[in-house]
């Protein structure tokens, strides 16, 4: 016993050293990731935190305050005063946003996923033909299209409106390429066959047994689409005319134009929009980050 | 499972159901590939026709008639030094911002993953906001930060001249890495969450530090994603357009040629489709060539 306490009180004190050695060690070797993220943390806020702070300025205080801390808060104010310039031509914009990319990013969804499941679950031939071809789609940058679809609704005279931004956006190859992805290993073939036999319709099985469980894949296609279209410029730039069919970024970008050329007050009212029009997609991205957590989960816990 | 539903389906290829079937997969699959074919593969045929006609007049004056021109406007695209120029400024960026951009994302991805990192969640999300504002806002915010009267970063802006001809290309680069570095991150953290503890847990157990963890055995791991992000990021490095079309209204040193795309735009509103088809054509090739041969380059690295 003696020896035994003897021998711990000997290796008691390496021990504890090693212990504080280690503990110090591993507080270092947190502390420096933490710094690198959190500098860079600052880096990819700032910007965000500059936009909000100068939306909540009134005009005078823009340049002559600090540029990161609150002045007199005008916020509200300076959001009436967008909304109402020019007969709610904001508003407008934000509505035709929310247009183009919310039912442009639903018709889309249902395409592709209803295209994606056939893919998938029925054999026929010229399906891998067919499947290739929507493959070199998603290769296809969205901005050489952009031209090309000028020169064809010209063709029938549809360039200045609404259609000519709204149908090409409800095009996904890649929600295709995902539902089919999802499709072949999500949605077991029993549970069709179960179906069909109990009498379900072709249409029926794949809305209700089907898409319930395609659902996570479908949510990604819709929250993918609709940022592609929200944040889409190249496309309305080339196709629009009248002001009342643009979307907001297509909007903000002609008032910055005449903001620094012309008329400073419009300034105030990029910035304000800017915020306003960041707002829905940080949004929809929080709804997106979720999801994506408890897809990772599945990845397993580490 | 894959089985069983062929041999279902083949059982009764001709019956009433196998036809029910079939109408049922036309009819979904109708939509998609009425719009795709439509909006995807009539557009870039069609871009292919016009890049092959051109404009001719009977005389001075004559009314002006659309004939085929074989390759001429081909010829026009490669003299175009203007439009060779763009191409060199996007590959300079992409050389540079590329590597800068997704060696950033794999670092900060690899901190999210090794366990050591505290508020975790909070910076995962930090770093993917501005993904979500559009190309558009995202410029104009900068252009507001670089603008010396504004920007709030006063001692920075004083000495360097962000809107000026030796620096924009790299202020530009700067947007886009604040945009996308979170994205790209976020593709290969979910790719280092989907490998296995336990193919680094015994070269943890032999002693080897969490960057040499990281280097040996996570790095080669992703690799396919980092293929992936970066023929993304060529392919959008290729496209640049709305940030600089942004940053024309603020700075003369933006050229209506500086990218590509710009050429694009500014041909075809001249208006000269044709030649505007014919740059659209050879800039959408080029991006092809380009990401497969980085596939390529990227496999054969592998196979080595």
């Amino acid at each position: 016993m003696s020896t035994r306490t003897a021998a711990r009180a000997a290796t008691r004190p390496s021990e504890t050293g090693g212990l504080v050695r280690g503990l110090r060690g591993r507080a270092a070797g947190d502390a420096l990731p933490f710094l690198v993220m959190a500098v860079f943390a600052v880096y990819m806020l700032a910007p965000l935190w500059w936009l909000l702070i100068a939306a909540s300025k009134q005009r005078s205080d823009l340049n002559s305050t600090n540029p990161l801390w609150f002045a007199d808060f005008e916020l509200f104010g300076n959001i009436a005063d967008v909304a109402t310039h020019r007969d709610g031509m904001f508003l407008r914009w934000t509505l035709n946003s929310l247009l183009y990319a919310g039912v442009g990013a639903l018709g889309a969804t249902v395409f592709a996923g209803m295209a994606g499941y056939v893919l998938a679950k029925f054999r026929f031939r010229g399906r891998e033909l067919l499947f290739n071809v929507v493959l070199g789609g998603v290769l296809v940058p969205a901005t050489a299209l952009a031209l090309p679809l000028f020169l064809l609704f010209s063709n029938v005279g549809q360039t200045n409106s609404f259609w000519a931004v709204f149908l090409p956006s409800l095009v996904s190859p890649f929600g295709v390429y995902l539902s089919r992805v999802y499709a072949a290993s999500g949605v077991p073939d029993e549970l069709l066959e179960a179906a069909r036999i109990d009498g379900s319709g072709e249409l029926r099985t794949f809305f209700r047994v089907a898409a319930p469980i395609m659902a996570p894949a479908l949510v990604t296609v819709y929250l993918f689409q609709f940022v592609h279209i929200w944040n889409n410029f190249f496309l309305p730039l080339i196709m629009l005319r009248s002001e009342s069919l643009f979307p907001v970024t297509l909007g903000l970008y002609v008032w910055n134009s005449q903001a620094t050329q012309q008329a400073a007050e419009l300034r105030t009212f990029v910035i304000v929009g800017a915020l306003l029009s960041v707002v829905p997609l940080i949004i929809a991205f929080l709804c997106l980050q979720r999801f994506w957590r408890s897809g990772l989960g599945t990845g397993g816990v580490k | 499972m894959m089985a069983q539903a062929t041999v279902a389906a083949r059982r009764s290829p001709r019956g009433a159901a196998g036809r029910g079937r079939l109408g049922a997969a036309v009819l979904l699959l109708l939509p998609f590939f009425v719009l795709f074919a439509a909006f995807y593969l009539a557009p870039v045929a069609y871009a292919v026709y016009q890049s092959f006609l051109k404009v001719e007049r009977e005389g001075t004056f004559g009314a002006p008639r659309e004939v085929f021109g074989g390759f001429d406007q081909y010829a026009r695209v490669f003299q175009d030094d203007a439009f060779l120029a763009s191409f060199g400024r996007v590959l300079l960026f992409g050389i540079v911002q590329v590597p800068v951009m997704l060696g950033l994302a794999l670092l900060f991805a690899l901190l999210l993953d090794s366990g050591r990192l505290r508020f975790k969640r909070f910076f995962r999300l930090v770093f993917f906001v501005p993904y979500a504002v559009p190309g558009v806002i995202a410029a104009i915010i900068w252009g507001f930060l670089y603008s010396p009267s504004l920007s709030p970063f006063g001692w920075l802006t004083e000495r360097i001249e962000f809107m000026s001809g030796s620096v924009i290309l790299w202020s530009l680069a700067n947007v886009t890495t604040w945009m996308f570095t979170g994205y790209n991150m976020l593709i290969l953290y979910a790719a280092l969450k989907a490998v296995p503890p336990e193919l680094y847990e015994a070269a943890r157990m032999d002693g080897a530090g969490a960057v040499r963890v990281a280097w040996s055995v996570k790095i080669p791991l992703v690799r396919p994603a980092l293929v992936l992000t970066g023929v993304f990021s060529i392919i959008g490095t290729l496209q640049l357009f709305t940030e600089p079309q942004v940053f024309r209204s603020l700075t003369s040193a933006i050229t209506s040629t500086y990218t590509p795309n710009l050429v694009v735009f500014g041909t075809s509103n001249i208006p000269n489709f044709h030649l505007a088809a014919a740059f659209s054509v050879v800039l959408a090739l080029t991006t092809f060539a380009l990401s497969f041969g980085f596939l390529k380059i990227s496999q054969r690295g592998v196979q080595a």
